[in-house]
């Protein structure tokens, strides 16, 4: 069955999408990411106009992050003052990057803007998280004693510190302030959370506990995709709400299922899975960026 | 006896010129683009009326058709490699080309027409998309190329089925992804390779219902849709998280 678009403008087929939204809620499920960075190269891949893709997924993601917050606030694993921080950041990250995608959609360069920020980021979290997960594997073989963390960085050296009482810490808000910053240039520019550069961030920069970082990531990346969401739609119009409708659909179905695959996995083959899938998109992306393509023209948006 | 002249003149040219004159009409005027739209068949049947009878001994006689989509200027770019990575470089601008073109007709067009007609009524791909510098003609081809390829350019002919050389009839069809607006319906009568007659009508493309609906509000209301767009994303994220707490729970 088709199903016109109102904003891409053309026709897909339903089941196709809440497939899609489907496989990838099932991959966020078993692997507890938000599953951005791979749904909006699967939409490039089914021909969605790039810059509707990104726009929409942020929509999206706003759906998938509110309903994953409110389990954490339950528990208490947000930490409010430092989602601020970071959310004060995240805010001016996506201000900048909206215009930046705005000034590169008139050039007829934001295509390549977007796959390059893929090709780069996708090939850096893959890459690390490959390594990083045959390396656990290899020590969970042998096991050695863990490395000392070290408590003293020159993080702590940064004026303007806080205290935040929920991650225990008194540090300075400017580290927050940056990551939050750099995640809300990436959820403008490329349609994704940011939570996969986040929270490596938030555990190794700011050394947050692990049991507050996923709450408190999901409480800025709601802020900023909305933010993000309402910038694409006013500046850009390219929010597809019928294409973001169609996606949450499979996408909260698929959330359940994986989470349940999730836990009869190990944690190392997840992760490593997870890097191979992720190093997947990157190289199919990087090619099209490299390989000599049939076609070397294309039609741009013209004035009427 | 000028004006005698004068007269029996305009009586010739009358005969010469109104002896053939097509009509036709369209099984529908408008196409509704909907929720659930797949491209749409249009039929469009016509007849040849004359004020004699059919002269046998005239050349042969054909009919064109001729279906264009409101023209837009048209960015065409065009990819080159920097370093290693392939990027949009050169472009160029198409003025007025059709967003949408196909022919009909009774027979290949060269054979039907003259090149001067062809050319005095931008009739063909190779005149309804022009470039203004002749350089660009790699631009030209890629515009045709491409729009051939979602469909929006016919590549061939449609057929169209002339009886007793006074009905005809054919099927016009409209791809998925046609844009808004008026589309032309030309049809032409052509005997010996010249247009004695036409006859225009017009198609008009229009978003319906629910597209409708969201495509002006993302246009005109672009705050109140943004705003919207959040709002069915927090609820279905509440509906999902408290569905799936009940499950568990």
């Amino acid at each position: 069955m088709q199903i016109y678009l109102p904003i891409a403008e053309m026709s897909v087929n339903i089941f196709l999408l809440i497939g899609l939204g489907g496989m990838v809620g099932i991959l966020s499920g078993m692997f507890g990411v938000g599953g951005g960075f791979l749904m909006t190269p699967l939409l490039f891949f089914i021909g969605i106009p790039p810059a509707v893709a990104v726009a929409t997924e942020a929509n999206q993601i706003v759906a998938s992050s509110f309903s994953g917050v409110l389990a954490h606030v339950k528990k208490r694993t947000v930490d409010f003052k430092m989602g601020t921080v970071l959310l004060m950041g995240g805010l001016l990250g996506a201000a900048v990057g909206v215009q930046v995608f705005k000034y590169l959609k008139e050039i007829g360069q934001v295509d390549l803007l977007i796959t390059l920020s893929y090709v780069v980021f996708l090939g850096m979290i893959g890459g690390l998280m490959f390594i990083e997960s045959l390396g656990a594997i290899r020590r969970s073989k042998n096991p050695a004693p863990p490395k000392k963390v070290k408590r003293h960085t020159w993080i702590h050296g940064l004026p303007l510190k806080m205290r935040f009482r929920t991650s225990n810490l008194y540090i300075s808000a400017i580290p927050p302030f940056v990551v939050g910053a750099l995640v809300g240039v990436l959820a403008a520019i490329m349609g994704v959370g940011g939570g996969f550069i986040m929270v490596p961030a938030m555990i190794y920069i700011l050394g947050m506990p692990t049991k507050v970082v996923i709450g408190t990531s999901l409480f800025q990346i709601i802020f900023v995709t909305a933010f993000t969401t309402m910038m694409h739609a006013t500046q850009n119009y390219t929010v597809d709400a019928v294409l973001a409708l169609l996606l949450l659909l499979g996408g909260v179905i698929g959330a359940q299922i994986g989470t349940r695959i999730g836990v009869k996995m190990k944690a190392e083959q997840l992760r490593i899975l997870l890097a191979i899938m992720v190093l997947g998109v990157c190289l199919k992306l990087g090619l099209d960026l490299v390989l000599t393509p049939s076609e070397l023209f294309s039609i741009g948006a013209g004035g009427h | 006896m000028r004006i005698i002249f004068l007269i029996i003149g305009l009586f010739a040219a009358t005969i010469a010129n109104a002896q053939e004159t097509i009509v036709s009409e369209l099984s529908q005027d408008g196409v509704s683009i909907t929720a659930t739209f797949d491209g749409s068949e249009i039929f469009l049947f016509g007849a040849i009326k004359r004020d004699a009878p059919l002269n046998l001994s005239a050349g042969k006689l054909d009919v064109i058709i001729e279906v264009s989509g409101p023209p837009t200027n048209t960015l065409v770019r065009q990819k080159e490699r920097k370093i290693i990575i392939w990027v949009n470089a050169e472009s160029v601008e198409m003025e007025r080309a059709p967003s949408y073109y196909s022919i009909a007709a009774t027979g290949p067009l060269e054979e039907l027409v003259s090149e001067s007609e062809r050319s005095l009524r931008n009739l063909g791909l190779d005149y309804a998309v022009r470039v203004a510098n002749p350089e660009d003609e790699e631009f030209r081809e890629a515009v045709i190329r491409l729009h051939q390829k979602n469909g929006t350019y016919a590549t061939e002919v449609t057929p169209v089925t002339l009886t007793e050389e006074t009905l005809f009839t054919t099927k016009l069809a409209m791809p998925v992804n046609v844009v808004e607006g008026e589309y032309t319906v030309k049809t032409m009568l052509v005997r010996d390779r010249q247009v004695i007659s036409t006859s225009i009508s017009t198609i008009t493309v229009r978003k319906t219902g629910v597209e409708k609906w969201l495509y002006d509000l993302a246009h005109e209301q672009a705050f109140i849709y943004g705003l919207l767009s959040l709002a069915v994303a927090l609820l279905a994220g509440w509906t999902a998280s408290e569905a799936f707490r009940r499950i568990r729970g």
